[in-house]
């Protein structure tokens, strides 16, 4: 009798240790804000890009794991002399989720449709170049622009700028129908998302048969989603506190990526004080960036002195031109004709890293003189008081669009912040497509904003991606809103 | 009756009238434009005003009132505009977690409470009811998103006998929907339940000073018999009263909780729709949760008459 009991026990040992032994094919990934709906080409919340692009949907190019432009949609394509003229040659054989070709048409229509007038595309000045876009033949796509621009081909690549066809488009919000290599499978609205493999993908199948993106909005309950293995893993693990208890455990690795986030103390450089320069140094002068960092991001926050990533290779580390000096920033303060400081308010939105911040930088304001009252807000009013009515005097956001450094020269941005000379630099670089001289702008350009100390720049947003230990190929950094799961598999 | 029933309903729709002009007026004041949070801040402004005038945001507000109104009058509840799907069956689909969750959290907590409160009065200021009041006085105090995560921690990490959160569909099966609400409807219901076990200690102490209790007794009624019977019955009105209103805050008030256990429920749904100013979400869901409060309300009062005969004459 014992020994009938032990070997039914070997045998179930045997046969659970075999079915671990296949490589797992299904992932469990979390996420903590769950998107409005499925159609990137219709809303700028990062949580529809981070399900849908690469995943889902194709643009005629993409972006990499480490921010480069690579060929997607378009197989190859040419660039005229005056670099007015663009021919993407597509992938043949290329078909939609729901069996439709794609052809030169779709890629007409997907692009006609976003930069049309009553077009509800999130990024339309994305857009804002091209004259027209013809459909030469049912491989061929040829694109004119008004005017030679370096960054087209990124532009390209973005979630918004991908691919749809006429017959699904208006159906994507609900009903994602893409060209990728995971085709949606089901939305349980509030709960998860699921996709499939696309087996009949026209390019390299992916590893993972079936994925589900998880929403899980509270903190607190990421880490027993992770610990009892419900969810294998996060992109963007928000484990605040509980990040050593994760790092200590094997089964997990943590890998601190960066994002395109430059995290920013905003200031008003249309209203008084902040309109002096001098006041504007003396803030700058006054935050002490690695408290910050410690405070608002567990200390991983990468520092920036200009509003430019640290990983793009155009990146010069300006953050040693105004170094923590209170006394200094007393004196610029007396200079500008505050001796005594001046009461000012600070916004602050939602996630943590502004809530903290904002503590943070009021108590080393104050070391100066300068009292802030700290004011929470919510995001949709964040975007209406601070971003849309320029109704504050400071606020702490991350501004994760890659590459947005043109946001300064926008007339009407929130900074109210205008210079002739960062408006040329940014007007060259529009126009220019040879890398080195473009790196060579977006220096000027960097230089200048923080000679101009236009707002105090932080540090840039760390990504804490949290995965068990045997999954591999999941994006150490964030060059683009996106959870690709193209490349992901289990080790054997 | 009939008379008293048709005032009860005409009450309750002048409320849920009130409470419409109420939900509309707050959130057209509530600061923040949705066709902006949507598109975020690399938007243009014309795709703003293009998508502003799809979401019909630049109608008149006595006109969208009026036309919300008459829908919710014929059951339209109108068209998220983040979800871009209808209202109700955005309801539907949340309503069957948490009406479940509601209910389970009910009956447990209904369960507990009601005995323990019998028991701990029977036993009065002796070492029963002391150290079974001292629980409830740790029930009533301890934070429930704490108590939810320690079982979390308990159950499902260290034990793994439920998953740790989230709600896999009732598709799956009734016994993993169910397993997925254990938890929640344990946590949402035992600190109700210390509650409601004071209130039911309180009720049956007042009663049990009563003189007809003292005569039952007299007359040779059986100990328990007394404290059922009698006793139980004439305290079930402010007992009665207590359920009614943990039950609404039951179905509409446990955004906390179904934070902790990330499940798809109707507190959820408010929360998100509120942060994404989906407006007409938050509107219909606070019609239904009102119309719900008023129901549960109507059943409590024809509660009373069941268990109160005088009651029932009265009206």
């Amino acid at each position: 009798m014992k020994l009938t009991k032990s070997l039914v026990l070997a045998t179930a040992l045997a046969l659970i240790a075999g079915a671990a032994e296949a490589a797992r094919t299904d992932l469990v990934v979390g996420m903590v804000l769950e998107p409005p709906h499925l159609d990137p080409t219709a809303g700028a919340a990062a949580a529809i890009d981070e399900v849908t692009y690469a995943n889902i949907f194709e643009g005629l190019t993409r972006i990499g794991r480490a921010g480069e432009v690579l060929p997607a949609l378009a197989e190859s394509w040419t660039i005229s002399e005056d670099g007015k003229t663009y021919t993407f040659k597509l992938h043949t054989g290329v078909k939609f989720h729901d069996g439709t070709d794609l052809t030169s048409e779709d890629v007409k229509f997907s692009l006609d449709r976003a930069r049309a007038e009553g077009s509800t595309n999130a990024q339309k000045p994305l857009f804002a170049q091209i004259a027209d876009v013809a459909a030469t033949d049912p491989a061929t796509v040829t694109i004119t622009l008004k005017q030679p621009q370096g960054a087209f081909l990124y532009n390209m690549g973005w979630g918004d700028a991908v691919i749809v066809a006429p017959e699904s488009a208006e159906g994507n919000k609900e009903k994602p129908i893409g060209t990728g290599p995971f085709k949606f499978d089901n939305w349980a609205k509030g709960s998860s998302i699921t996709i499939v493999k696309n087996p009949d993908y026209w390019g390299k199948a992916v590893a993972l048969d079936k994925a589900e993106f998880r929403i899980i909005p509270d903190a607190a309950a990421a880490i027993p989603a992770l610990l009892s293995g419900d969810v294998q893993a996060f992109a963007n693990a928000p484990v605040g506190d509980a990040l050593p208890q994760i790092e200590g455990d094997s089964r997990f690795k943590v890998v601190i990526g960066a994002t395109e986030g430059e995290t920013i103390l905003s200031m008003n450089n249309g209203k008084a004080p902040l309109n002096d320069l001098k006041v504007r140094q003396a803030v700058n002068y006054a935050l002490n960036r690695q408290e910050i960092i410690d405070g608002a991001s567990n200390g991983l926050g990468v520092p920036i002195g200009s509003h430019f990533s640290p990983a793009n290779e155009a990146y010069v580390d300006l953050t040693g031109m105004y170094p923590y000096d209170p006394a200094k920033a007393k004196a610029l303060l007396a200079e500008a004709g505050y001796p005594n400081g001046f009461d000012a308010k600070i916004k602050l939105p939602p996630p943590p890293y502004a809530r903290q911040g904002g503590e943070i930088i009021a108590s080393e304001l104050r070391q100066v003189g300068i009292n802030l009252e700290i004011i929470p807000v919510e995001w949709a009013d964040w975007l209406q008081q601070v971003f849309k009515d320029k109704d504050y005097d400071f606020t702490i956001i991350s501004h994760v669009e890659p590459n947005d450094i043109e946001i300064y020269s926008r007339p009407t941005y929130y900074f109210d912040y205008h210079n002739d000379a960062f408006n040329k630099v940014i007007a060259e670089l529009d126009v220019t497509a040879d890398p080195a001289k473009r790196n060579q702008l977006y220096k000027q350009a960097q230089e200048i904003l923080a000679k101009d100390a236009v707002v105090g720049f932080l540090f840039q947003l760390p990504k804490v991606g949290v995965w068990d230990a045997k999954l591999e190929g999941m994006w150490e950094n964030t060059p683009t809103p996106s959870i690709d799961l193209t490349e992901v598999h289990w080790a054997e | 009756m009939i008379v008293y029933l048709a005032k009860r309903l005409g009450i309750g729709l002048m409320t849920l009238l009130l409470a419409s002009a109420a939900v509309f007026a707050v959130m057209e004041i509530l600061p923040g434009d949705p066709a902006q949070l949507m598109l975020g801040m690399n938007a243009s402004p014309d795709a703003i005003e293009a998508l502003r005038q799809q979401m019909g945001l630049n109608d008149p507000l006595v006109w969208r009132y009026l036309s919300w109104i008459g829908g919710l009058i014929v059951g339209d509840f109108g068209r998220s505009v983040t979800y871009s799907s209808p209202v109700l069956d955005l309801i539907a689909e949340r309503a069957v977690v948490s009406l479940p969750l509601a209910l389970m959290s009910l009956a447990l907590l209904v369960a507990i409470a009601i005995p323990v409160g019998i028991f701990a009065a029977a036993r009065r200021g002796r070492f029963g009811d002391v150290s079974v009041m001292s629980i409830t006085q740790l029930g009533v105090a301890v934070p429930n998103f704490w108590f939810a995560l320690l079982l979390v921690y308990v159950f499902a990490v260290w034990l793994r006998l439920v998953p740790s959160g989230g709600f896999p569909g009732w598709n799956a099966g009734l016994w993993p929907g169910v397993k997925a609400l254990l938890l929640p409807s344990i946590a949402l219901a035992l600190p109700q339940a210390a509650i409601l076990a004071r209130v039911t200690r309180g009720a049956m102490l007042e009663v049990l000073g009563e003189d007809y209790i003292r005569t039952a007794r007299a007359k040779g009624m059986p100990r328990n018999v007394v404290l059922w019977r009698h006793a139980l019955r004439n305290a079930m009105i402010p007992v009665l009263t207590i359920i009614g209103m943990q039950f609404a805050f039951l179905l509409a008030g446990t955004l906390i909780i179904e934070n902790v256990f990330y499940l798809p429920g109707l507190g959820r749904l408010l929360f998100q729709a509120i942060t994404q100013r989906d407006l007409i979400v938050v509107e219909g869901l606070i019609m239904l949760l009102v119309a719900s409060v008023i129901v549960v309300n109507l059943v409590v009062d024809l509660a009373y008459g069941v268990v109160d005969p005088r009651l029932r004459t009265r009206q």
